[in-house]
């Protein structure tokens, strides 16, 4: 039977908190096992990065994602290459491993719009700020796809719990069931909206339950277990795409996890929320337990461990300098792409706003 | 009367706690208001002091936000929803426009609604995509509400205690710019500032320039900066955006015949556009140059890396003088 035909209360596990086998290990080869393991890595110390470089001047605003690394990583390894992703704003774990450089990360959070210029091939939409906002466009994306007959493809749509109070959630899985559009609807459920815990969202027992009402399936995993959340993840997008006489494609995931930092840098988690709850959920860390399932399986070892870190290291490192020494974007950019072409209108601003550069130099518009 | 010296922000604060300790009728509701009190502190501390019945941390949903409010609003209370930013607006621009705004007409008065919706607007804190636009004439082009944008630490807890208590739904505009940027002296006391009445901030004879909310501070300071080359300039900070005081507007033109407006919104359909009509139907005959607009471009507001190059500059408000002063 499917991982997903279960009670959503009933929540999906493969790894306990120490890392001990306690359910169905997904078929997933060795190689890819470890790679699991280097993203969650690259993904822990590429936040611990970007955090410290906003808090020296270097970079604005950032939504760290430490302590959910299980949920986008393993969710993420599990896409075929045709699938695309339509993340919130927190997933630079889950965007890097679908091929979106660290280093364009970087520049949107540092405020260039490249940042958002996605490389040719790499599906995937650009981060959506307002919450929830994103969700109808996953569904839209799957229906295309449906819609052009390109069967094997899937869309997978990122959002925490508090995506699930507003109307966009409803709509988007909604419009998913009516037309049973390949989706995967994937919630982030951190148990945190900013000083707002989930029960204050809903009074729905689960998240996952919240399926029933789209005649879909909703089904409730261990988060920071990236095996079960693999598993998971695996089942929904190959029943997206192949479903089984009767069945229906879109499924509806909530993965129990938690934010161990703040909402965004801008945010102080002190204020609402007890130490001893953050420290209860730290002892589920997702890293510590995949690697101690490697090391028990003999798929890895302390000079496999050291080579992954100096790695990760070695690849944000990278990505830093070369956001870093990004040239500031030109300011008549600006102008680009509203439109396919500069109406009259734009165009004669853009005239003025060159002839004022020139008489003023930047200085003329730039603040302290 | 004893008065302390407060920030912007601080008078926000400082005005909801004035009018819900002397009217139980109000309240505050959005996301995280209560406990964290606020994500720019502007109800801090109001949980402990009013309970959970009356700052209420709601479910993360705009819609639901205001429409809740509208119907609390029907029922009497005094309800001041918080939404976060005014870049969040929009899940609930449908319950502001289809009914916030037209309770009363469509009742004929029956059912009326006595709330303030909140939230912080504008550009220039360097914050993420969707956090900085300044869209201020959506809510211009609404009849029913009224459009209040403060620029002094006295003239927000004034004019927010006149927006509680006005029968009417008003949609009440900080401009978060400028909400730690300085201090002034507020009253400790209730007190009220008129809805519906701008403020002549200088008084001047070649030109009168038109602001308000952040804008003008950097309108100020160019207007200081222009008195070395002789040039004097009257400063009208707007306050109300609508219904606007047209009155002030026309008796300030008339007696320098030529104008500036300034704001960081979209130079298409902005306040300018409004102000430029208005001395044109009132005041033609004594136009010396044309109306100039120095406003946000008519592109989408960028990410933080070009802001600036986006946001009227003191030097862009000073050649904006000086081409109406010089035509």
């Amino acid at each position: 039977m499917s991982v997903l035909q279960r009670d959503p209360q009933d929540q999906v596990r493969v790894l306990d908190e120490d890392g001990t086998v306690v359910g169905e290990v997904p078929d997933i080869d060795d190689e890819t096992l470890v790679e699991m393991y280097r993203y969650m890595r690259l993904a822990r110390h590429f936040d611990t990065r970007a955090v410290s470089l906003q808090r020296q001047g270097r970079m604005g605003t950032y939504p760290p994602l430490s302590g959910q690394e299980g949920a986008q990583i393993g969710s993420a390894i599990a896409l075929d290459e045709q699938d695309w992703m339509v993340p919130s704003y927190r997933e630079h774990g889950a965007s890097l491993l679908r091929g979106l450089p660290l280093k364009q990360t970087l520049l949107y959070w540092m405020g260039h719009e490249k940042g958002n210029e996605m490389p040719e091939g790499v599906n995937l939409f650009p981060p959506a700020v307002p919450i929830a906002s994103q969700i109808p466009h996953a569904t839209g994306a799957a229906w295309a796809k449906k819609l052009r007959g390109e069967d094997d493809t899937a869309v997978i749509c990122y959002f925490g719990d508090g995506a699930t109070s507003e109307g966009d959630f409803h709509e988007g899985l909604n419009f998913a069931g009516v037309f049973d559009t390949p989706n995967v609807f994937f919630c982030n459920n951190n148990q945190w909206a900013i000083s707002v815990p989930r029960e204050r969202q809903t009074a729905s027992e689960t998240l996952a339950q919240k399926a029933t009402a789209y005649g879909i399936d909703g089904v409730q995993v261990d988060g920071m277990d990236p095996l079960a959340v693999y598993s998971v993840t695996k089942a929904a997008l190959d029943k997206a795409k192949n479903p089984a006489e009767g069945e229906g494609r879109p499924t509806l995931i909530e993965a129990v996890q938690y934010r161990f930092g703040a909402h965004t840098t801008a945010d102080d988690p002190t204020v609402y929320r007890d130490d001893e709850e953050v420290e209860k959920w730290k002892a589920k860390d997702p890293i510590p337990r995949l690697e101690s399932f490697l090391r028990e399986t003999g798929r890895i070892d302390d000079e496999g461990v050291e080579a992954i870190e100096a790695d990760v290291k070695q690849r944000v490192a990278d990505a830093i300098e070369a956001a870093e020494s990004d040239p500031r974007p030109d300011p008549s950019e600006m102008f680009n792409h509203a439109y396919a072409e500069r109406t009259p209108e734009i165009q004669a601003q853009y005239e003025e706003f060159e002839a004022l550069r020139e008489k003023f130099g930047d200085e003329g518009f730039l603040r302290e | 009367m004893s008065s302390q010296n407060l920030t912007i922000v601080q008078a926000v604060r400082d005005g909801l706690y004035t009018e819900m300790n002397l009217d139980d009728e109000v309240l505050v509701m959005g996301e995280d208001v209560g406990k964290n009190g606020g994500v720019f502190r502007a109800t801090e501390g109001l949980w402990d002091e009013f309970g959970d019945d009356r700052v209420i941390d709601t479910p993360l949903a705009e819609s639901g936000i205001v429409g809740t409010a509208v119907g609390m609003a029907a029922m009497g209370l005094k309800p001041v929803p918080e939404i976060q930013f005014s870049g969040f607006m929009y899940p609930g621009f449908d319950q502001i426009v289809s009914h916030m705004s037209r309770f009363r007409n469509r009742t004929r008065g029956r059912y009326t609604l006595p709330m303030v919706l909140r939230a912080p607007y504008g550009g220039g804190i360097r914050a993420p995509e969707s956090h900085s636009e300044s869209k201020e004439m959506f809510y211009a082009h609404e009849a029913g509400l009224k459009v209040v944008i403060p620029s002094t630490p006295y003239d927000t807890k004034g004019l927010l205690i006149s927006a509680i208590r006005d029968p009417d739904p008003v949609i009440f505009m900080e401009p978060k710019l400028i909400y730690r940027a300085f201090r002034g002296e507020v009253p400790e006391e209730e007190y009220t500032v008129p809805i519906g009445e701008a403020a002549v901030r200088r008084e001047g004879t070649d030109v009168s320039v038109f602001t308000f909310g952040a804008m003008t501070r950097p309108t100020l300071e160019a207007v200081e900066n222009l008195e070395e080359e002789g040039i004097d300039a009257e400063v009208v900070d707007i306050r109300t955006i609508s219904p606007l005081d047209r009155e002030t507007i026309v008796e300030s033109f008339k007696k320098t015949g030529r104008a500036v407006v300034v704001h960081e919104a979209p130079k298409n359909g902005g306040l300018g556009a409004e102000i430029t009509a208005t001395v044109q139907e009132e005041a033609l005959l004594y136009q010396e140059a044309p109306v100039k607009r120095v406003a946000g471009y008519d592109v989408p507001y960028p990410l933080y890396a070009l802001e600036d190059y986006y946001l009227p500059s003191v030097a862009r408000v000073e050649e904006g003088i000086r081409e109406a002063v010089n035509f």
